[in-house]
C-alpha cells in the first residue's frame, strides 16, 4: 500500500510520550492517541470484567425457581446495572474508543487525530460518567432499577437514584459526540498522500459511518435523558397523559438514539472483520466499495427502524408496518457484508490463527443473531415473542455474539502491534473454543425459553423452565472460566510473553508499514500510499514481514 | 494557511449592523412563536411552531455560524443531518397521526 518503510531502532510509543512527565502522570496527560487507546482500553476491560461478574450472578440466581442468592429488589438493580455497565461503558465506546482511537490515525497515515487534547478529554468525560454511575449506587434511594431503558412511567415514579444515574448517561454521551466528531475530522483532513476515500481500510470506513451515528444520535439520548430529570424533579408532564402528555413519546426519543446506538455498536465491529479476513485469507477483499458504502448504508437505514422495539407499546398500525418494512430492509447491506466476507474466503490461502477463528465463531454468532432479529421485525412473530428471553438471546447473540467476539477478535489481531509482545496462540484458539461452547449454552436455551414464554428481567420462574435455565446457568459459569483464561493469556503475554515480530500476520495496511510497537508519531517518514488497501502483492516489498 | 487566510477574509462580511438585523429578527420571531401559541390553530399549530423556528435556526446556522461562507463540504454534512431530522419528524408523525 504504500512504500513499505518500516521505522525501525526508534523509540516506541512507551519509550516517548507526549508529555515531559514520567510515570503514571505521562499516561494521564497524554494526548498521544495510542496512549489514550489504552487508557480506554484499562478503564473498558474493567467495566467489562464488572459487567461480566454481574452477569454471572443474575444467572446464579435463577439456576432454581424461588430465591437463591439475593432479594427481588436487589436481583432488579443487578440487571439493571449488568445492562448499563454493558452497553454505555462497554460496547459503545469499546472498539470505537480503545481501536479506532488506536488504529484509525495509524491506518490513515497520519500522526495523531485531529483535536489531540479533545481526544483527552473524551477519555476523562467517560471516567466522570463512570464515576458519576458507581456515585449512584451508594446514594439514598438506592441502585438504579429501571432496566438499561429507563422507561417511563416507572423511572419516574420509582424511588431509586434514577436521575444521577441517567445523568451519568448524558455525560457519557459528551464522550462519545466528542470522540466521533475527531474521527469525522480526522478521516477528512488527515489522509496520507495518495490515500483516497476508496482506498481506505474498510476499518476506516466503518469506524467513519460509525462516528456519523456518534454525532447525529447522542444528543437526542442526551435531551431525553434531561426531559426525564425535569419530569422527576418538577412533574412538567412532557409523557404524562394526564397532563397533555405522550408516554409513547419518550420510547420514540429513546430508540431514536438506542436503535442507532446498536450500529454504534456493531459497524466497528464488521470494519474489524473487514480487516482480519483478507489477512488470513490472502486475498483482497471481495466486493470493497459495496463493503464500504454498507456501512453508510446501514448506518443511514439503521436511523430509521427504531419504532420496531415499540410494536407493542400502543404505536399505529400504519407506523408499525412502515418500521417493519424498515426493519427488513437494513438487513440487506448487513447480507451485503456477510456474502462479501464469505467470497473473499472462497479459494483464499487461509491461515486460521486466533484472530480468524474468533471471526469464524463471529459469522456463525452473527448470522444467528442477525436473522432472530427479522423473526422480532416481523409482527406478528413480535407480539408472541416480545419482552420475552427470545429478545434477550438475540441481543446477546448479535451484541455480545457480535461486538463482544470481534473486540477478542480485533485484540488478538493487534495485540502484536499494540503491545509488541505475541500471547499463547494455543490457548486464544482453545478460550475461542470453549467461548463457542459456553455461549451457546448460555444464550440457546434464552431462545427456546422466550418461545415457551418466559418474560425477560423476572426473578421467579414456573418449574418447566427449570432444566433449561440450568443449562444456561452452567454456560455462564463456563464463559467465566473463557473469560479468565484470556484474560490470563493476554496479561501474562504482556508481563513475560515473547517480543512478536513486527508484522506476525503478514498485514498490508498502514499501521503494519510501521513498527511494533509504533514511535510516538506512528510513522518515520509520513507514508505515500501507492496501492489498493488489501493488495497483497506488496508483501514481498515490506522489510517487516518475515514469512513462516 | 490558505485556509485561514480564505476563513478569515470572509469573516469581513458579516459586519455589526448585519448581525443586530438578525438578532432582531430572532427576537421577533420568538414574539411571533409566542403570539401564535395563544391562538387556536388546531391541528396546524404545531407544523406552524416547527415552521418558525426552522427559519429561526437557518439564521443562526448560517449567519452567526457562518456556514454560509464556509467550504462546501459542511453544507453537505449540513444538508445530511437536516434531511435525517426531517424523515425522523416524518416517521415519528406517521405514529402520532394514525394512532387510534
Amino acid at each position: 500500500m504504500a512504500n513499505g518503510a518500516a521505522a525501525v531502532a526508534e523509540k516506541t510509543f512507551y519509550e516517548e510520550g507526549t508529555s515531559s512527565r514520567k510515570g503514571i502522570l505521562g499516561w494521564l496527560l497524554s494526548t498521544d492517541h495510542k496512549r489514550i487507546g489504552l487508557l480506554y482500553l484499562g478503564a473498558v476491560g474493567s467495566f467489562f470484567i464488572v459487567g461480566v461478574i454481574l452477569g454471572i450472578l443474575m444467572r446464579l440466581e435463577l439456576i432454581a425457581p424461588g430465591k437463591t442468592i439475593m432479594e427481588p429488589q436487589t436481583y432488579n438493580a443487578v440487571f439493571t446495572l449488568h445492562g448499563v455497565i454493558m452497553i454505555f461503558l462497554f460496547i459503545i465506546p469499546g472498539i470505537p474508543a480503545v481501536f479506532g482511537n488506536f488504529f484509525l490515525p495509524l491506518q490513515l497515515g497520519a500522526k495523531d487525530v485531529a483535536f489531540p487534547r479533545l481526544n483527552l478529554l473524551s477519555w476523562y468525560i467517560y471516567i466522570i460518567g463512570a464515576i458519576l454511575v458507581l456515585i449512584s449506587l451508594v446514594l439514598p434511594g438506592g441502585p438504579l432499577d429501571t432496566g438499561w431503558t429507563f422507561y417511563i412511567p416507572y423511572s419516574v415514579r420509582t424511588g431509586a437514584n434514577v436521575s444521577l444515574a441517567i445523568f451519568a448517561a448524558f455525560v457519557l454521551g459528551f464522550s462519545s459526540i466528542l470522540t466521533g466528531l475527531n474521527f469525522i475530522t480526522t478521516v477528512h483532513r488527515m489522509r496520507a498522500p495518495g490515500m483516497g476515500f476508496f482506498k481506505m481500510p474498510l476499518f476506516v470506513w466503518a469506524t467513519y459511518a460509525t462516528a456519523w451515528i456518534q454525532v447525529i444520535a447522542t444528543p437526542i439520548i442526551g435531551i431525553t435523558i434531561l426531559l426525564v430529570i425535569l419530569e422527576r424533579v418538577f412533574g412538567v408532564g412532557i409523557f404524562d397523559p394526564a397532563l397533555g402528555g405522550d408516554p409513547i413519546l419518550y420510547q420514540h426519543l429513546f430508540w431514536i438514539y438506542s436503535h442507532p446506538a446498536v450500529y454504534i455498536m456493531i459497524l466497528p465491529a464488521m470494519g474489524v472483520v473487514s480487516e482480519i479476513i483478507p489477512t488470513f485469507a490472502r486475498r483482497t477483499i471481495f466486493g470493497y466499495k459495496a463493503i464500504a458504502i454498507s456501512s453508510l448504508a446501514i448506518a443511514f437505514v439503521g436511523y430509521l427502524v427504531w419504532a420496531h422495539h415499540m410494536f407493542v407499546s400502543g404505536l399505529s398500525d400504519t407506523s408499525a408496518m412502515i418500521f417493519s418494512l424498515l426493519t427488513f430492509i437494513v438487513a440487506l447491506p448487513s447480507g451485503v457484508k456477510i456474502f462479501n466476507w464469505v467470497a473473499t474466503m472462497y479459494k483464499g490461502s487461509i491461515d486460521p490463527k486466533p484472530p480468524f477463528i474468533w471471526v469464524m465463531v463471529f459469522i456463525f454468532l452473527f448470522s444467528i443473531g442477525g436473522l432472530t432479529g427479522l423473526v422480532l421485525g416481523s409482527l406478528a412473530t413480535d407480539v408472541h415473542l416480545h419482552d420475552t428471553y427470545f429478545v434477550v438471546a438475540h441481543f446477546h447473540y448479535v451484541m455480545f455474539g457480535g461486538t463482544g467476539t470481534i473486540f477478542f477478535a480485533a485484540l488478538f489481531y493487534w495485540y502484536p502491534k499494540m503491545f509488541g509482545k505475541m500471547y499463547s496462540i494455543k490457548w486464544a484458539n482453545i478460550a475461542a473454543a470453549l467461548f463457542f461452547v459456553a455461549f451457546n449454552a448460555l444464550y440457546f436455551p434464552k431462545f427456546i425459553m422466550g418461545y415457551m414464554g418466559m418474560p425477560r428481567r423476572y426473578y421467579d420462574y414456573l418449574p418447566e423452565f427449570a432444566d433449561l435455565q440450568l443449562i444456561s446457568t452452567i454456560g455462564s459459569w463456563l464463559m467465566g472460566i473463557t473469560m479468565i483464561i484470556i484474560f490470563w493469556n493476554l496479561i501474562h503475554a504482556l508481563l513475560k510473553g515473547p517480543k512478536s515480530k513486527e508484522n506476525p500476520w503478514g498485514g498490508v495496511t498502514l499501521e503494519w508499514h510501521t513498527s511494533s510497537p509504533p514511535p510516538l508519531e506512528n510513522f518515520h517518514v509520513i507514508p505515500t500510499v501507492t496501492h489498493e488497501p488489501y493488495d497483497f502483492s506488496q508483501l514481498k516489498e515490506m522489510k517487516n514481514y518475515e514469512s513462516d | 494557511m490558505e485556509y485561514e487566510k480564505q476563513t478569515e477574509h470572509k469573516h469581513h462580511h458579516v459586519g455589526y449592523g448585519t448581525l443586530i438585523l438578525i438578532w432582531v429578527a430572532l427576537i421577533a420571531l420568538t414574539s411571533i412563536t409566542v403570539t401564535i401559541a395563544g391562538i387556536s390553530l388546531g391541528s396546524y399549530t404545531l407544523f406552524v411552531a416547527l415552521f418558525i423556528a426552522a427559519i429561526k435556526s437557518s439564521l443562526v446556522i448560517n449567519i452567526f455560524m457562518h456556514i454560509k461562507f464556509d467550504e462546501p463540504i459542511f453544507k453537505v454534512f449540513l444538508i445530511v443531518s437536516g434531511f435525517t431530522l426531517i424523515v425522523i419528524f416524518i416517521l415519528t408523525f406517521s405514529d402520532f397521526i394514525y394512532r387510534g
